[in-house]
């Protein structure tokens, strides 16, 4: 029944030297070749790559934190601003108020000064008319007097009479 | 009920002549006309996964191969093996016996292109260490008389039936051819990638780039940096890509049943003994103080556990490599075995062609589960060539290794 049409010869694990040295020479080849020109680059490439993906999520995190200080420092800056300008309307009302107050002790201040010397200068007028009168009624007695004295030989009890009443009336002015 | 008779013709009538002419031209083309056509599944299998000095395309249509032969005495001997004309010339005494160049021993055989009638095989007698043993052997047929021939000489030593015999065989054989034709798919594939990295710096991968890219990320990530450690993995880690992407390659090309595929690369003890030995050379060229420490003179343990201890891890420094060569080796072959058995289960059922039934049924079985064996395959393929690189790592981890569990055993 056996026969072959040729030899069931398990050749393969036979370690042939021709075999043994052309895989060699060219796994060897392949290692320096393949190395240099692609498996080297490739690595180089991919770490560059990695690299540049964490230092980009890195600085974003960084950018990001920046930027929530800086939201942060403005926030705080507004709220510096408005406490300002809500002491500077305050500081300014207050300063209006005590303009308008001043004002008006200075008006009335001066008002009163001016009522005051409005009254010097109304009792001066006055003084000045009743010096003026006094002199006026003085030449008028003078006046009197002189046609008093001119009338005088004419009787005398009338003549004091008249003096008196004179005199009376000049003190009533 | 007519129609299904006619089919049952039909069908009948096609395999009934397609399949025994299929069946029988595929040996009668191949092999010696006047043999007896008997179906013998392990001598197919077995030359099926088996080098050659020839590139097999189609039905009867071969690719000669440069062939580099030395004998001692004689010298180098440079042809093409197309000048054999398929085992019907012999030249300066080589021939090629079902596709391996063979050289007839006898120094009466004429030189220079002699026409032989044909290659047989015969059981013969020989005497080894006093004991007779029966073995077969091939013979040249030239002018009515038998010139016994030889095999090309192998390194086992004669402990797996090969030996020292009269001639070397350095050709380019399929199974060099094949590798030849990997390292120039690896080379297009891999500048073709590089070039991917220089043009898209700063931008995403395209095409190939893409592809491969994940598979050179996960070799990184789960095989080099863990096994060899964040400081040294880069400088072992083209060797571990050369040794995962040409071992991927191997097999994925051997599991193409037709040319260009078709050779059994990894699955030849040879090829997985040069990559082991690589592995070897470059975890021990790279073993540091602590390294050689453990091996020789174990710290930290009795010195009569030492005295046991230091003998097997010598052992191991060259039975790690041994098993990264026997485990490839086996896993390919013994993959392309079962695929061929099954295919042979065709011819078997099929009684070679006469029983038409049988071979149906045979390519049913026999197609269902090389299909199913198939998937494994493809699977063994990237898993094996995963496991080859992911070892070499981690022996080469433990030889760059500087022993800082040490120091943390010490803290204890």
């Amino acid at each position: 029944m056996f026969s072959p049409l040729f030899l069931a010869e398990f050749s393969v694990i036979k370690p042939d030297p021709g075999s043994i040295f052309w895989s060699a020479l060219i796994f060897i080849f392949l290692y320096f070749f393949l190395g240099r020109v692609a498996f080297r680059p490739i690595q180089q490439a991919l770490r560059k790559r990695e690299e540049d993906i964490q230092s980009s999520l890195d600085e974003a995190k960084r950018t990001r934190e920046e930027m929530a200080k800086l939201k942060a420092d403005n926030e705080a800056l507004l709220k510096l601003a408005q406490e300002e300008r809500a002491r500077i309307l305050r500081e300014a009302a207050e300063t209006k108020e005590a303009i308008i107050n001043e004002a008006k002790v200075k008006a009335k201040a001066e008002a009163r000064k001016i009522v005051e010397e409005a009254k010097e200068l109304i009792e001066n007028q006055k003084m000045a008319a009743i010096v003026d009168v006094k002199n006026q009624v003085g030449n008028m007695a003078i006046d009197l007097t002189e046609r008093l004295l001119r009338t005088q030989l004419k009787g005398n009890v009338e003549q004091e009479q008249l003096v008196a009443r004179l005199m009376d009336e000049m003190k009533l002015n | 009920m007519i129609y299904k008779h006619f089919i049952h013709l039909f069908i009948t009538i096609v395999l009934g002549l397609a399949l025994p002419a299929w069946a029988s031209h595929e040996h009668g083309s191949e092999h010696d006309h006047h043999q007896p056509e008997e179906y013998d599944a392990v001598s197919t299998v077995m030359h099926h996964i088996a080098d050659a000095n020839e590139f097999h395309v189609w039905k009867g249509v071969h690719i000669p191969l440069p062939c580099f032969l030395y004998a001692p005495g004689h010298g180098w001997t440079i042809l093409s093996s197309g000048k054999f004309k398929h085992g019907h010339q012999a030249v300066d005494r080589y021939v090629l016996n079902h596709g391996r160049v063979n050289r007839i021993r006898s120094e009466d055989f004429p030189m220079g292109e002699v026409h032989i009638d044909g290659i047989i095989s015969k059981e013969v007698e020989v005497e080894k260490n006093g004991k007779k043993e029966k073995k077969e052997e091939y013979f040249a047929l030239y002018q009515g008389k038998e010139y016994p021939l030889d095999k090309p000489s192998t390194l086992d030593g004669g402990i797996l039936g090969g030996g020292i015999t009269s001639f070397y065989d350095f050709s380019i054989t399929k199974n060099v051819a094949s590798i030849m034709l990997v390292a120039l798919l690896l080379i297009l594939v891999f500048t073709a990638v590089a070039r991917g990295y220089k043009e898209n710096d700063g931008k995403a991968p395209r095409g190939i780039q893409s592809l491969i890219e994940p598979i050179f990320m996960f070799i990184r990530d789960e095989v080099t940096r863990p096994m060899i450690g964040e400081k040294h993995y880069e400088r072992f880690q083209p060797f571990i890509m050369t040794l995962f992407f040409f071992i991927l390659f191997c097999n994925l090309l051997g599991l193409i049943p037709f040319f260009p595929g078709g050779a059994n690369i990894t699955g030849n003890l040879s090829v997985t003994l040069v990559l082991a030995l690589m592995a070897f050379i470059v975890t021990n060229i790279n073993g540091n103080k602590h390294y050689w420490q453990h091996i020789f003179w174990m710290p930290g343990i009795p010195a009569w556990v030492k005295v046991i201890l230091t003998p097997v891890e010598i052992l191991g420094v060259f039975i790690k490599p041994f098993s990264l060569m026997i485990r490839l080796f086996a896993n390919i072959t013994a993959g392309h075995i079962i695929i061929l058995s099954l295919i042979g289960l065709i011819f078997l059922f099929g009684k070679n062609g006469t029983n038409v039934g049988g071979a149906a049924l045979g390519a049913v079985i026999g197609g269902l589960f090389t299909a199913f064996m198939n998937l494994i395959e493809l699977l063994v393929a990237f898993l094996q060539a995963f496991i080859f690189s992911i070892l070499t790592a981690s022996y080469i981890g433990a030889a760059v290794d500087e022993g800082h569990h040490h120091e943390h055993e010490e803290a204890h």
